[in-house]
């Protein structure tokens, strides 16, 4: 049993059209920059995936990462607590256009959506956005004297994660803040595809320093020395 | 003393009122700089939505690293004793009422407790980030906010106009005039800049102030 791929390309290889795609990191920490690169270059060179739906607590920033896959049409709608950046001209542009639709989603609300759809819940409750135009036209019930509004769980088809270590079954280990919604976002996906900055043997990861285990993660790549997003947005770099 | 409080002297009049030991959430922006007026010998541990609890001050330039970031994705350093962990557990300290209090920025507060905060209107790209879950759980939530707009129109309101981040949520208001309670549906005054009248200050806010008991005057060092 090996969760390995070859190579990036690889391991984005069948991501179809209209998937819906969870991408970890919260603005460059956590971005998976490398494999998102590789989906997008597979777009150009086959016109394929396209009409995307694409979950991240934003909608990308500058010229590369998410906002390169909307630069260049592949997405169709974003699901996302906070749609803006230092250059958010892409989804800007894009959404003031009317051609990519967004489901607003507080940032809270968001994690527990895609919390819920890893553990096979299919709906709960939070007071976040009672009474707010967010709550308009879902479900309210009062407990304990509290009003809640119902929320749905979130699944996509794919994940697109980045890791620090990683082993090839699978368990992951993630740098400072950058787990964030990883975690979360591989458990919530049919398939979870992880690069990884230095992969290991079974064993190479202490048991009690995993963080997603195996078992939510279905690929994993490795990408050492992997590019910051944030340091690319910053030197003007755009992709490709 | 002058008119009106400047931005660092509302955040460090709200800084006194952090207990030691507290846990805390600064909204992104104004409110980050109520962490610089710490009092001397409390410890408070912030949290940032994005996954850390007990980070402290900007690294020097040159030395960001940026998968080490806050809500406002700017860089920041660990303190002592910082954990990290995901997104569901942070909205469950968020949510779930473990966080003592949460230090937002306002456009709007109204004597119910409404706040809103997120958005000015229809237009443009609309963004939420985390305001509507910080406004509810933590035990307090406060506001920090100039007293009026820049056009001078008051930001302490009967009802917000404003679409809500959240319903009956904030529990204290520090402006650069005065500092007020949210109490059973109406503002309580309880600290003014002594420069200004009672008359004065109700003329440049748009709901009634309550007097519950004294009015202590409002001082604040010059910062």
């Amino acid at each position: 049993m090996d969760k390995q791929a070859g190579s990036l390309a690889e391991a984005v290889a069948d991501i179809p059209d209209g998937a819906m795609v969870m991408i970890g990191g919260f603005g460059g920490s956590g971005a998976p920059i490398e494999l998102i690169h590789a989906l997008i270059d597979r777009f150009i060179a086959t016109g394929s995936p396209k009409g995307l739906t694409i979950v991240n607590n934003n909608a990308g920033n500058g010229r590369v990462g998410i906002a390169a896959m909307i630069d260049h049409g592949m997405v169709r709608k974003t699901i996302c607590s906070f749609p803006r950046s230092t250059d958010p001209r892409a989804f800007t542009e894009k959404y003031l256009a009317g051609e990519i639709e967004l489901e607003l989603v507080p940032q809270g609300t968001l994690a527990e959506r895609i919390r819920a759809g890893g553990a096979g819940i299919p709906a709960f409750y939070t007071p976040t956005s009672f009474g707010t135009d967010l709550a308009k036209g879902k479900p309210v019930a009062e407990f304990e004297g509290r009003s809640y509004v119902q929320e749905r769980w979130l699944k996509a088809d794919y994940a697109l994660i980045k890791a620090e270590t990683g082993d090839s079954y699978g368990n992951l280990t993630y740098r400072m803040a950058a787990r964030n919604f990883s975690s979360l976002m591989a458990a919530a996906a049919d398939c979870t595809i992880v690069q990884v900055t230095r992969l290991v043997e079974p064993g190479g990861i202490d048991p009690e320093a995993v963080i997603t285990p195996g078992i939510f993660v279905d690929t994993v790549v490795e990408v050492p020395d992997p590019q910051q997003e944030e340091e690319l947005i910053r030197a003007g770099a755009h992709h490709p | 003393m002058s008119q009106k409080l400047s931005s660092a002297q509302i955040a460090w009049r709200a800084a006194q009122d952090i207990s030691d030991g507290a846990y805390v959430n600064l909204g992104i922006g104004f409110p980050e700089m109520v962490a610089k007026f710490q009092p001397p010998g409390r410890i408070a541990f912030f949290h940032t939505e994005n996954g850390v609890l007990g980070f402290g001050e900007a690294p020097p330039p040159g030395e960001e690293d940026w998968d080490l970031i806050n809500a406002g994705k700017k860089p920041i350093t660990l303190k002592p004793g910082a954990s990290f962990f995901h997104h569901a557990d942070s909205f469950a300290m968020v949510r779930g009422g473990h966080l003592d209090v949460a230090i937002l920025g306002a456009f709007q507060v109204a004597e119910s407790g409404d706040l809103a905060n997120w958005s000015t209107g229809p237009k443009g790209v609309p963004a939420v980030g985390g305001a509507m879950d910080l406004v509810h759980g933590a035990k307090r939530v406060a506001v920090i906010t100039d007293h009026v707009t820049k056009e001078g129109e008051p930001k302490l309101l009967d009802r917000c106009t404003m679409p809500l981040t959240g319903v009956a949520c904030v529990t204290r208001v520090y402006t650069s005039l005065a500092v007020v309670d949210v109490e059973d549906g109406r503002f309580v005054l309880r600290e003014k800049l002594p420069g200004i009248s009672l008359e004065k200050l109700q003329s440049v806010t748009g709901a009634r102030l309550h007097l519950d008991g004294g009015v202590a005057n409002l001082i604040v060092p010059e910062l």
